[in-house]
């Protein structure tokens, strides 16, 4: 398998696009016709074939765009990328899991040689070929959480387990649905989770948490979120919100099809063996919604989700102002047929 | 859980009591890498029983080439470590579960403190040696009635933060001068019987210690017991659990699913729900909290065990 | 001036239990203000706090300090600023053992840099007693500029540093010691909400 990387933006112009290959794999994130809190983990042990689900780390063909786009980000604000002094060996661990998994499911993309500590690493895409000395971090240009992050797609936290807690202790975020890292690291599950509405009154955070404490090596897990942004932009930072924030005021019934995207995130969760910490890496998908009622049983589901949804996440999740737009489009999609259960495509 | 059949390459005895087991792939593959105070779980067919067993990995971290434990043969126990010690051979294949660590290192202390009594030094062993290479501030306590039965003395560096107490020299540990004017930022772990650990609590107590800054492994296995009945709500089966039973093993081998990992009362797996109790339950957990305890309303099935005229459990 | 009770409020939202006796261990004591009267009420129910306590009094306008030092403990000093103890807090810390306790009293800006400062030190939370009084005025980061404003009695506020107007979050980071301030007006800019009192 080849991959045709896009040349595309994620801010200014947002020339962001789906192939039409890239449409059908996505992650669509409703198994059924209404939405509601629930703990919605599954194993990450591959998928359908094809689907973002099938590799334990997706490299698609936004790959290269959104590394050029992280690496925008960090230059304006290089505290998006931060590690608590105690967590390096938890970065070599996550550099080790990409590392491995990169190089054994997309061997022509890059590969990975060890020699006890001396490694060699080639990133082709990146056009990057590096050699050095496995948890000695002056060998590496950065911090090894930093220089493997600015390597892979979707934000990555690294979480410290301890006191029957996790605690957010590192992490890469620069394409997040509105939070921020530099001010929620060092939280535990709890804090950081504090500002979510309803989930902590259904008892949803004690029942991930005790989910999430028990992942072992062998064990990842995974789970979709979602949210609405408009325009395809990755850095939805609560840092930039005074820059976006306007664009979320721009949409018509005319363009609200084109400019209108919905976002989800593949979480995935990784027991770290030398540091027992957990990485958590939050992977980000933009489908516009014009694209994405192209898949019919979708346009249909996804009027019922947003029409039908609770007012609390919608105003959480910041589309409130947009949401009878949203819903007026969508519904010229849905023409009241039943819709199959499951999330893909119906064939 | 994932298992895999390991060789036994190495069988050496530390102490006449205490047998180091070396454990590698047969066809030499890495195992996954751990962190210092993980255990795993071996399996042990013994006649028509299979035995579950957790033991703490004693070996470096960071090599994969392999896995060791120690065990100590408990005379008076349920058969496991008699097993290892009479039945294991170099060469014999056994299936081990993958590593679990419930008695982590606190990686932002400053300084840690490890101490251990008696065969309570296995995990010790793992968490040193990973301090070792991380370079990492920390002394060790090793505490045995005599030099005969420290098992733990063959396989600890000479270094001048490394102390042995022998009681039986004269050199009994005094844990008060051991957590006397530490700094601010240590972190002290425990493992060993369940009298040390309580000792250390309530000598930390005593000098003003947070509580969150200890931490301790207690080797649990199942204790035996009296047989008893168990009823299992769901099928309205009645199950008899043996003397030299877990309740754990009873549901297995009853072919009931059910959860489980750490199998010493410690990791929460298996936890399940009383559904009557007319009698007492012998709680030997450190899962569940007093409150649950008293309450009779939750019991671990690996540790704990039960007196009186019913049980009904909700599996 | 009796400890403040807020109102219930979000996880990250820092609950304050109040000052109790840990007997007679080392101890750091830290007070703004009508703190200064938590303390007292502290060495009052307990008098054998005092004699391995180093105490830290900060006035700011209230007459505490000479009260504080009558009691007797081990290590008296009065101080103009936070700011100013800083370094010799930072000292007091590190030379802190295992078994020294930290009584913050005061003012929530107080308690959150000297529970951030302790922490760093390596001291757990549990070793830290905290009483709120005084003003329920908030430290607050600006999410975007990063800058931190102290003393912020309304919502919203302008950032004193970028000079945005911030809406004021019970969201709360224990490392920056600060609340969370976001821009009211990003979507719309220029459509600003009247200012109200910050209430506890």
């Amino acid at each position: 398998m080849t991959i045709q990387f896009n040349d595309e933006t994620f801010r200014d112009d947002y020339s962001y696009h789906n192939s039409p290959a890239a449409i059908r794999r996505f992650p669509f994130p409703f198994d059924k016709d209404d939405y509601m809190y629930a703990v919605n983990m599954e194993p990450h042990a591959g998928g359908r074939e094809g689907s973002p689900f099938e590799n334990r780390f997706d490299v698609d063909e936004h790959y290269v765009a959104e590394m050029r786009d992280r690496e925008i980000t960090l230059k304006e604000d290089p505290l998006r990328c931060q590690s608590l002094p105690h967590m390096e060996l938890a970065g070599w661990d996550l550099l080790e899991l990409i590392m491995e998994c990169k190089a054994e499911d997309y061997p022509e993309l890059f590969s990975l040689h060890r020699d006890g500590d001396r490694w060699h690493w080639i990133n082709r895409p990146l056009g990057i070929d590096h050699k050095f000395t496995f948890l000695d971090p002056t060998t590496l240009p950065y911090g090894p959480m930093e220089y493997i992050t600015r390597q892979a797609q979707g934000d990555f936290a690294l979480l410290d387990q301890r006191e029957g807690n996790l605690w957010m202790e590192a992490g890469m975020v620069t394409s997040q649905a509105d939070w921020s890292l530099d001010f929620d690291i060092g939280m535990n599950f709890f804090e950081w989770h504090a500002p979510v509405p309803l989930a902590h009154e259904m008892g949803i955070f004690q029942r991930a948490l005790k989910f999430l404490l028990a992942i072992q090596q062998d064990t990842p897990s995974r789970r979709l979120n979602w949210t609405m942004t408009v325009n395809p932009r990755l850095d939805t930072s609560p840092e930039n919100y005074h820059k976006w924030g306007p664009e979320k005021r721009t949409l018509t019934p005319e363009n609200v099809g084109e400019k209108q995207y919905l976002r989800v995130e593949l979480q995935t969760f990784f027991r770290l063996p030398r540091s027992n910490g957990l990485a958590f890496p939050i992977r980000c998908y933009l489908i516009s919604l014009q694209d994405l009622v192209t898949v019919p049983k979708w346009g249909r589901r996804l009027h019922r989700v947003i029409r039908d949804l609770p007012d609390e996440l919608a105003e959480y999740k910041g589309f409130a102002v947009n949401r009878q737009l949203i819903v007026d489009y969508l519904a010229r999609f849905d023409d009241g047929k039943p819709t199959s259960p499951g999330i893909f495509p119906d064939e | 859980m994932s298992t895999e059949m390991l060789r036994v390459t190495e069988i050496e005895a530390l102490s006449p009591l205490v047998k180091r087991f070396r454990f590698e792939h047969p066809r030499g593959a890495k195992l996954p890498l751990f962190s210092g105070g993980a255990h795993v779980v071996v399996e042990m067919p013994d006649g028509d029983v299979l035995r579950r067993n957790a033991y703490s990995l004693i070996s470096d971290p960071q090599d994969g080439s392999g896995y060791e434990i120690a065990v100590r043969r408990e005379d008076g126990g349920r058969g496991g470590s008699r097993f290892m010690h009479a039945c294991v051979r170099q060469g014999d294949m056994l299936r081990i579960s993958a590593p679990l660590n419930l008695f982590s290192l606190d990686m932002r202390a400053r300084k840690h403190v490890l101490i251990a009594g008696g065969i309570g030094i296995t995990p010790i062993l793992a968490q040193m040696r990973q301090l070792l290479r991380m370079q990492g501030r920390f002394e060790v306590h090793y505490a045995a009635r005599a030099r005969s039965e420290a098992a733990g003395l063959r396989l600890l560096p000479r270094l001048p933060h490394i102390h042995a107490h022998i009681s039986d020299e004269g050199n009994r540990i005094d844990l008060g001068a051991i957590l006397d004017r530490q700094p601010i930022g240590t972190h002290v772990y425990t493992c060993g019987p369940e009298g040390l650990i309580t000792a250390v609590a309530q000598c930390a107590e005593r000098l003003g210690w947070p509580r969150g800054s200890l931490h301790s492994e207690v080797f649990l296995a199942p204790p035996p017991g009296r047989s008893f009945e168990v009823t299992l709500a769901r099928s309205g089966r009645t199950i008899t659990v043996g003397p030299h039973q877990s309740l754990l093993e009873a549901l297995e081998e009853a072919q009931v699913e059910i959860d489980w990992s750490c199998r010493g009362g410690a990791c929460g797996r298996c936890e399940t729900e009383v559904v009557s109790c007319h009698g007492r339950i012998e709680h030997h957990d450190h899962w569940l909290s007093e409150d649950e305890h008293s309450s009779q309303a939750k019991i671990m099935p690996c540790v704990s065990r039960f007196r009186g005229k019913e049980l009904i459990i909700n599996r | 001036m009796p400890a403040t009770k807020f109102t219930p409020s979000i996880a990250s939202r820092p609950v304050y239990g109040g000052l109790k006796s840990h007997g007679a261990v080392p101890a750091l004591m830290l007070a703004n203000g009508p703190g200064g009267e938590a303390l007292l009420e502290l060495i009052k129910a307990d008098p054998s706090v005092l004699p391995h306590t180093y105490m830290i009094y900060i006035p700011e306008g209230c007459d505490l300090g000479r009260s504080l030092e009558a009691c007797g403990p081990a290590s008296f000093f009065e101080a103009a600023s936070y700011a100013s103890i800083l370094p010799r807090f930072r000292k007091l810390l590190a030379d802190a053992g295992m078994n020294t306790r930290l009584y913050l009293a005061g003012t929530e800006g107080l308690i959150g840099q000297a529970t951030s400062e302790a922490l760093a030190a390596g001291m757990l939370l549990e070793a830290i007693d905290a009483e709120h009084r005084g003003s329920v005025a908030r430290r607050m980061q600006c999410v975007h500029c990063k800058g931190i404003t102290e003393n912020v009695t309304t919502d919203p506020f302008t950032c004193s540093h970028c000079g945005l107007t911030l809406f004021v979050r019970d969201h709360y980071s224990r490392r920056h010691a600060a609340f969370q301030g976001v821009c009211v007006d990003a979507e719309t800019p220029g459509e600003i909400p009247p200012r109200q009192e910050i209430k506890a």
